[in-house]
């Protein structure tokens, strides 16, 4: 197949399906074993310094926030991140913890742009940046999931977006059309917030699925914190909604409101209120450390935080679930 | 008669009434959902609205804050992922694509990524989201802005998203999907549509009630095509803007 474009964008995580399919075989355990861990253990036993690491969906919904703040907590350094976010990875550029991104969208939706994206970037505290569309970071760990090295697609095409990526342009030899390839995406960590996991790691989710199905099958370790842990008896009960079987999973961390302050659909409604502090406290950097601190390092683990938000805000979001 | 309406409100009125019954709309963040929200309530009330996420069809009786929150798939006929929405783009079911963009030039190419230099950017901005998958792959897409001329520039300083690339037959070129582009930008001051089919640059079509073209003409940053008779919208109707107001953003996120 002939080369005919190259994005000039680094290859962050280069991917070795080879590698991938071995280590599947050999250190991803078969066997029904409790997998449930606190937050802390969790995130010590599998982020590490340097390691490639992606969260799903992103900050205002259904996102891993509690591990997200817990990754801040043990500050590891230069991460490398694929990055659909939102809350989530504004804290984890304020903390400094992020050498390289594979970019797609980081902003704060309805508020503008991220302040702390802008300083990370600006100031070339971020090293290496390459970018790509959200389908094509979502393709990406398709083609992982898949098990193949890269996935043609139709978009990117002719973009800036393509010539600061790392994708590729070939000649389809079938058709003789152009046609984008796209490089695997297999994460050295993933972290996913679910509605309910039983403690094998099978895991549930409400509503639209982002891309859980995805992600959960391209990563190498894979955190899964869940509102609810459930008896295995319900998983096989309802087995057509598991998205997540236990195999794909490291660890389950039970994560009430995990999604704070994002919204859980169902379970409860986005904190408005927060996302706000957020959006005001972000603008500087002074304001944005002194947000850390508050809510993160000030708090020993997940439950002291949603002591700090206070029972009585946490029922009026339950409230304001939407409802079936 | 309608008192006072602000040019959001008649971006987003003028957006709604563009959009089609029975058609299939791909909604980013904004201005599209408030004009989606106003087209199912008056005039499109079979719009599919089709969000990122995997929200199809959804009913917006709440305007979404988020393209994957609760809202976009408020009963709905499908909630599904990413891949599936993007996958159904890509097999050519997506309609319209409705937009945004901190740049757009004459040929309808947006910049959602730098401003200035690629690395390190005068001004980093969130990057392609979806855009750059909606403008390659929906039939027709519609970009709805801020009209000024640092946001309708000669070149934009990062092609984001794809528009006419650099005219005719760039986007075949360049391997995109055929017959497939930017039919129209609605802006705080006008409705611009493209030269398809000869230059695929964009044009005047209409003004704002109170704008001349001569306005519109100082706010671009280059050359606008005026190819026929520009015509006079009819500003938002008193139920547009109760619709508005009073239910669709009464917490005026937006407007």
């Amino acid at each position: 197949m002939h080369v005919l474009e190259e994005g000039r964008g680094e290859l962050i995580q280069v991917p070795d399906i080879e590698a991938f399919r071995e280590w599947n075989r050999t250190r991803k355990s078969r066997r029904l074993e409790d997998k449930r861990m606190t937050e802390q253990e969790a995130i010590r036993a599998f982020v590490t310094d340097g390691c490639y690491i992606g969260t799903e969906l992103y900050g205002t919904v259904r996102c891993p926030m509690s591990l997200s703040r817990e990754v801040v907590r043990q500050s590891p350094k230069n991460l490398r991140v694929a990055g659909q976010g939102v809350l989530e990875l504004d804290l984890w550029l304020a903390a400094g913890l992020v050498e390289a991104l594979d970019i797609t969208y980081i902003g704060l939706e309805v508020y503008g742009t991220s302040h702390v994206l802008r300083r990370a970037v600006e100031s070339q505290q971020v090293k290496r940046t390459a970018e790509w569309s959200n389908a094509a970071i979502s393709w990406r760990l398709k083609a992982a999931a898949m098990g193949i090295p890269f996935l043609p697609i139709r978009s990117m095409l002719g973009t800036d977006t393509f010539r600061y990526s790392a994708a590729k342009v070939v000649e389809d030899p079938f058709t003789h059309q152009k046609i984008c390839l796209l490089p695997a995406l297999i994460l050295d960590v993933g972290l996913i917030h679910v509605h309910r996991a039983d403690r094998f790691g099978n895991a549930q989710i409400e509503g639209i699925s982002g891309f859980a199905f995805e992600l959960a099958r391209a990563s190498k370790r894979l955190i899964i914190s869940a509102e609810e842990i459930v008896e295995t008896e319900q998983i096989r009960q309802y087995p057509d909604r598991t998205i997540i079987p236990y195999y794909l999973v490291d660890a389950v961390v039970h994560a009430p409101f995990g999604s704070h302050p994002g919204e859980m659909v169902y379970v409860y409604a986005r904190d408005e209120e927060e996302i706000r502090a957020w959006v005001e406290a972000s603008q500087t950097v002074d304001g944005a450390s002194g947000y850390l601190n508050r809510f993160i390092h000030s708090v020993p683990d997940h439950m002291a935080y949603l002591n700090l938000i206070g029972e009585e805000r946490l029922a009026k979001l339950r409230g304001e679930a939407e409802r079936r | 008669m309608t008192a006072d309406y602000s040019a959001t409100e008649m971006m987003i009125c003028v957006t709604a009434r563009i959009m089609q019954d029975d058609s299939t709309a791909f909604i980013g963040t904004g201005i599209p959902m408030l004009a989606a929200s106003l087209a199912q309530r008056l005039y499109a009330p079979n719009l599919i609205p089709i969000f990122e996420f995997g929200g199809t069809g959804a009913q917006l009786e709440q305007l979404p804050r988020a393209v994957g929150e609760a809202r976009t798939f408020h009963r709905a006929v499908a909630a599904s992922g990413i891949c599936d929405i993007m996958e159904t783009a890509q097999r050519g079911f997506i309609d319209y694509g409705f937009l945004g963009g901190a740049q757009i030039d004459m040929y309808g190419n947006l910049n959602s990524t730098v401003i200035g230099s690629y690395y390190p950017p005068q001004v980093r901005l969130p990057g392609s989201g979806g855009g750059n998958d909606v403008g390659s792959l929906c039939w027709r897409t519609i970009s709805v802005m801020r009209h000024d001329k640092r946001r309708f520039v000669p070149r934009c300083d990062f092609v984001t998203t794809p528009g006419y690339l650099t005219g005719c037959g760039a986007r075949e070129a360049a391997g995109l999907p055929r017959n497939t582009g930017p039919i129209q930008v609605i802006s705080t001051l006008g409705k611009m549509g493209f030269d398809v089919g000869n230059t695929y640059r964009m044009t005047l079509e209409a003004v704002f009630p109170n704008i001349t073209i001569q306005d519109i003409i100082e706010n671009t940053g280059f050359e606008l095509l005026i190819l026929g008779d520009v015509e006079t919208l009819d500003p938002p109707t008193a139920e547009e803007l109760r619709i508005l107001r009073e239910e669709i953003d009464p917490d005026r996120l937006y407007i």
